[in-house]
Order: C-alpha cells, then structure tokens, then sequence
C-alpha cells in the first residue's frame, strides 16, 4: 500500500475528527457528570476533566435517582408501551404496506397519497383535539372479576399504545420495500394456490427484514421518546414514562438547586440502553432509511 | 383446446382480480380505520371547533361563532396617540383608551405588537393586534425554518461527504454522527440548558476561542436565545438527514467521477459538474422534510424557554399548545392549528413547484 501525504485527506480526517468530538463530547459529558455531584461538575467543566469519570466520582447520583422516583416501574411502562406498539405496529403497518406494493384494489393510490399527506401534520397541532376525543371514547375495563364500561380514556395504558400503531411513516417505508422485491415470486406463489396472506407472511416478510428493522427503531424512538403525549393523558403515577420522570428532577429545583448529577444519572440510564441498541443494529437501519429516502 | 384454454385463464384471471380487491381491502383496513379514527377525526375535530368558542372540561356547550376565532387572531391596527418624551406611561395610557377591552373602539381588546416614537418624541405609534402572539409566533417560526433549512441540509451534507470520501472508520463516524439523533429531544435540551448557562460549557468553550468574551446566559437573552435552540435543533437532528444524503451520493456512478478526474477536474469542479446534479432529487427531498420539521419545533422550546424571554422563543406550534392546553381555550386553539395547516401545505406546494425539473 502506497503511504503518501496527502493534504486533502488530512483536511478531511481533521474535519471527521472535529465533527466526532462535537457531537460526543456533549454526550460524554452527560455520562460522566452522572457520576458527579453538582459541585464538582461546575468545576470540572473549565477542564478535560468535564468528559471524563475521574476525581471524585461515585454511585451516589444514581442513588438519588432511585430515590426519587420508582425507576423500575417508569422503565417497566415504557418497555411495555413501546413493545406492544412497536409489534402490533410491523404487523399492521406491513400488511397495509404489502396491500398497497403489490395487490391491486380500488382507491390504492388515493390511499397512498392520502398517507403521504398525513406526514405533514405534526403531532402537537392535533394533540388537544385528540385528547378530547380519547376523553369521549368508551372503555371496557376488567375489575373485580366483572367487566365495567365507562367513558374516557385518560390514565390508562390504552390511551398511550392505540393512536401510534398505524403510522403512515412506516406504511410508507414498507411500500417503498415491498416494490423492490421481484414480483414474480409473488406469481409463482398464486400459480402453487398460496393465499394472498400466505404470500405476504412466508414470501415478503422473511425478504423485507432491513424495512421491518428501520419501522420498529423509528417507532420505538418515538415512543420511546415522547413526552408531550404522556403528561396530558396520564396523571396516576403507576403509568408514567421514562421520559416524563425526568420532570421530577425539575420540580425540585426551586429549594435545594438543580440537581445536575442526579439528571445527568437519569438521562444516561434511560438514554444509554437506547444507543448501545442502536449501535448493535445501525448497519441494517442506516441502509433502510436511505433506500426509503431518496426514492420518496 | 386453445379457446379452452383462454377460457380458463381469463375465468382465472377474473377470479384473481377479485380475490386481490378483497385482500387489498382487508389488509390496509387495520391501518387505515386507525388511522380515521386517532389522525383524522381529530383533523376534523380542529376544523370544526375553530368555528366555536369550545373549552376543555367545561360545563359549556360549545356554541358556534363563525369566523371569530379568525377575525381575532388576524385583525391588525394602527394607532398614533400623543406622548411624553419625559414620562414613557403617556403614550401607553393614550393607547389603552383605545384598547380598554370594554369599549366600543375597534381596538378594543387588541394587544401592542411594535411601537415607535416621533422624533420629538411628542406622538407614539403603535400596532396593535388582535393576538400579538400569532404574528410573533408565525414569525419566530419562518425565521427558525428559514435559517435550519441551509444550516441543517449544509452540514447534513458536508457530513455525508465526509463518510463518502477515503477516509478510514467511515462506519465508526458515521454511527458518532448519528447518535444524537437516536437521543431524546427532552434529554437533549435539558443537557443543552446547562451547556447554555453563564458558567457552562458554551460559554467556557468561546472564552477559550475568543479572548475577553463576557459570558452571557444563552437562554434568557431576548437575542440569543433563538440563535441557541437553532444550533442546538440542528446539532440534534442533521445525522438523520446526513443519511439520507449518503443515500443520494452512492447512487451517483462511480464511472462519472472517473471520467471527471480524466479531465482533470478539482474537488469543487467535480462538485458541481457531477455530484450536485446527481443529488437533485435528494435536494429536494432533505428540503421538504427539514421545513416540514422545522415548522412544527416544539419540544426543546417547551422545555428549554417556555417560549421566553419577552416571546423570542414561542414557536407557532407552542403557542397552539399553550392556548389549547394550558388555558383550555380548544376552540381558539383549533383556529390555529387550521392556518397552521394552511400554511405549512402551502410552503410544502411551493418548494415541490420551485424545485420541480425542468424536465
């Protein structure tokens, strides 16, 4: 291998470099000062020392955490929402993918189109008309061994699972996945007597698991991540989410000042997880979301 | 033999047809009923409660008012009244006999969107409007759109030009990059409400780049603060767009670079004759998704500034939440959400018509 100086290519590594820092070192920072109190991490941010666990470290920040608020069971309710969203999500979202790719039906392409439409609408702007309408739905709940119907949604784990499922986003993912797989495999199935379903369930799944990963990683961060949504329909402390604990820490800030070590603790132990997933499964992911991309 | 046989394969056929018109409709009516019920009832939702006067948990009924929601939210004045170059309360006095909400003037009500004085000092104009708020808003929130958009797609794309090139642990960077993006928003913006404090990071790191810079609290200076949450936003979000570009780039034919290095062309010569044109469609793409994204900001403003200070920071989207949900005003709010989605359908229609090929 030829070794030869070349300034263009040391332009580019120091240009990577500096890019690198700037977008870990914040995050670095977050997971050292996790291990820091308050005053040691306002005197280490003149220093190197800010980005790294060293002096005066210790678990005591991620004490406080536990102490403060129930982090099993706020990590219990996201794990549990965004699973079932995620699963019903693929299955729901693919099928209608899979309908709109390769089946022909009346009102296909009005059904896309009108998809596409919906992916202008940022969530904020229907969220009040939303709650009113979830606080009007009637609910089915099974307590002491007889079933109770009453009207309203608000503080269950419904109201935070069922509006996410379909996500035209993914739908639109899924279409754009299912296209580029060869269409006579689809023949050769209907040939052999295979039912429409069959074919989508042992033909084009088994074929589509890059799509299948970037639809459940985009709608896991979502829910994963969402905040808004949570602090309006849920008020009962047993339901709450990962991310709107992180108020907890904000509420105490008036008597005893913030608490910089204890919300670094907790952004890290909620947002850590998240990355080390990502980066075990970004090859498959990084290559869906530019195949759905450019296409669109 | 040979009829039969056509016979048979268009009776097949036939049945085929209808057989994938009913799987077809079965298949997407999962996704699409849900999405009737939780997207676009509330769309019709808003639309209809923009016409009343509707709040949230209120023994009221909602009573239909027409366009009053609209009236209110775009109605503008213009108001000259005497002043007192010695005493600024003249001139606000003068104005509020126009603007007491309980007379008969057709200011009655409306809120000071800009003052400015004579140069004596003697006469003050003021605009007044209806809902000050809406056009502070819709304006923080074009600028905000108009400055992420190249900031964002730039360095979105200066990144993906990065990872394209021959440099070594290009999946090592690229993964960096994109990191941020898998992070929370609400973890972002609190981690950057400490880096934008006097003491914190930011202000440590200009002081050692620019000698004798005073350091200022980001978040509570009326001009800073919307400078901060940009760059913040686009170092949260330019890694998903960087990928995006990649995309477009490695569909560029390598044989074209090839030729153009025959030719002797240099970097920025290359740029422009091979790899801008082969990223057209991508172009337009990162154009729409970033405005789109851009004019719905909300969260890191919810957590970060609440809008503040002196309104420099309320985004469209944050100010259709505070009226809706924080004072329960859901017909109001409605109101705004329906020009919202006017307008961001309209900025939508016009980059598709500007950007489209010529072709």
């Amino acid at each position: 291998m030829k070794t030869k100086f070349s300034l263009g290519l040391t332009i580019q590594y120091g240009f990577a470099i500096f890019f690198m820092l700037l977008f870990s070192l914040p995050l670095l920072f977050m997971i050292s000062s996790s291990f820091k109190d308050p005053q040691t991490i306002f005197a280490d941010v003149k220093s190197w020392r800010a980005f790294f666990p060293v002096g005066d470290v210790s678990f005591d920040q991620y004490l406080g955490v536990f102490d403060r608020l129930p982090l099993g069971l706020f990590l219990f309710n996201s794990i549990f929402i965004s699973a079932v969203v995620v699963v019903l999500g693929l299955f729901v979202n693919s099928l209608a993918g899979f309908a709109i790719a390769r089946l022909k039906f009346k009102g296909q392409n009005f059904i896309l189109v009108a998809l596409i439409a919906t992916l202008v609408i940022p969530f904020e702007t229907i969220a009040m008309p939303l709650l009113v309408l979830v606080n009007s739905l009637p609910m089915i709940s099974f307590e002491n061994g007889s079933l109770e119907f009453s009207t309203g949604w608000l503080n269950t784990y419904l109201v935070q699972i069922a509006p996410f499922i379909a996500w035209g986003f993914s739908i639109f993912l899924f279409v754009q996945y299912f296209k580029t797989i060869p269409k006579e495999l689809d023949e050769a199935a209907l040939i052999d007597g295979a039912s429409f379903f069959t074919i989508y369930w042992r033909i084009i799944v088994p074929l589509a698991g890059p799509a299948f990963a970037t639809s459940a990683i985009l709608s896991f961060l979502a829910i994963w991540n969402a905040y808004l949504w949570p602090v309006m329909v849920v008020q009962t402390e047993a339901l709450r989410t990962v991310q709107v604990g992180l108020d907890y820490f904000w509420a105490s800030t008036s008597e005893e000042g913030t608490q910089w070590g204890e919300i670094m603790a907790y952004s890290t132990l909620i947002t850590v997880p998240i990355i080390i997933v990502f980066v075990i499964f970004q090859r498959s992911f990084v290559a869906s979301v530019a195949s759905s991309g450019v296409k669109g | 033999m040979a009829s039969l046989n056509q016979l048979n394969r268009k009776l097949l056929g036939r049945s085929l047809k209808s057989r994938s018109a009913r799987a077809g409709f079965l298949f997407v009516f999962p996704a699409v009923s849900m999405m009737l019920l939780f997207l676009v009832t509330p769309v019709i939702l808003a639309f209809s409660l923009g016409f009343t006067n509707a709040k949230f948990a209120s023994p009221n009924e909602p009573k239909f008012i027409g366009i009053e929601n609209f009236t209110e939210m775009l109605s503008l004045g213009q108001v000259t009244v005497e002043a007192d170059p010695n005493d600024e309360n003249v001139a606000y006095d003068n104005l509020r006999v126009f603007t007491k909400p309980s007379n008969n003037s057709p200011y009655a009500g409306m809120q000071i969107l800009s003052e400015s004085y004579s140069a004596d000092g003697t006469k003050a104009d003021f605009t007044v409007a209806g809902d000050a708020l809406f056009w502070k808003s819709l304006l923080n929130t074009l600028v905000f759109a108009a400055v992420i958009a190249p900031l964002q797609g730039g360095l979105a794309l200066v990144l993906a030009l990065l990872i394209n090139s021959k440099i070594r642990g290009k999946v090592f960077f690229r993964t960096v990059y994109f990191i941020p993006v898998v992070t929370s928003m609400v973890v972002v913006s609190i981690l950057w409400i400490f880096f934008y404090q006097k003491d914190g990071l930011a202000n440590v790191i200009l002081d050692a780049v620019i000698p004798g810079f005073e350091p200022v609290s980001f978040l509570t200076s009326p001009e800073l603060a919307m400078p901060a949450i940009i760059f913040m936003s686009a170092w949260q979000a330019v890694g998903f767009h960087m990928i995006i570009w990649l995309a477009g780039l490695q569909t560029i034919p390598g044989e074209l670079y090839e030729a153009a290095k025959v030719d002797g062309a240099n970097f920025w010569q290359q740029f422009r004759a091979v790899t801008w044109p082969g990223l057209r469609t991508t172009f337009v793409f990162i154009l729409i998704i970033i405005s789109i994204q851009a004019m719905g900001v909300f969260t890191q403003i919810n957590v970060m500034t609440q809008g503040g200070p002196l309104d420099s920071t309320t985004t469209f989207v944050f100010h259709i939440f505070r009226e809706g949900f924080r004072k329960n005003d859901i017909g109001y709010s409605s109101a705004l959400a329906i020009v919202f989605f006017v307008i961001v359908v309209t900025i939508s229609v016009i980059q598709r018509r500007l950007t489209r090929d010529k072709d």
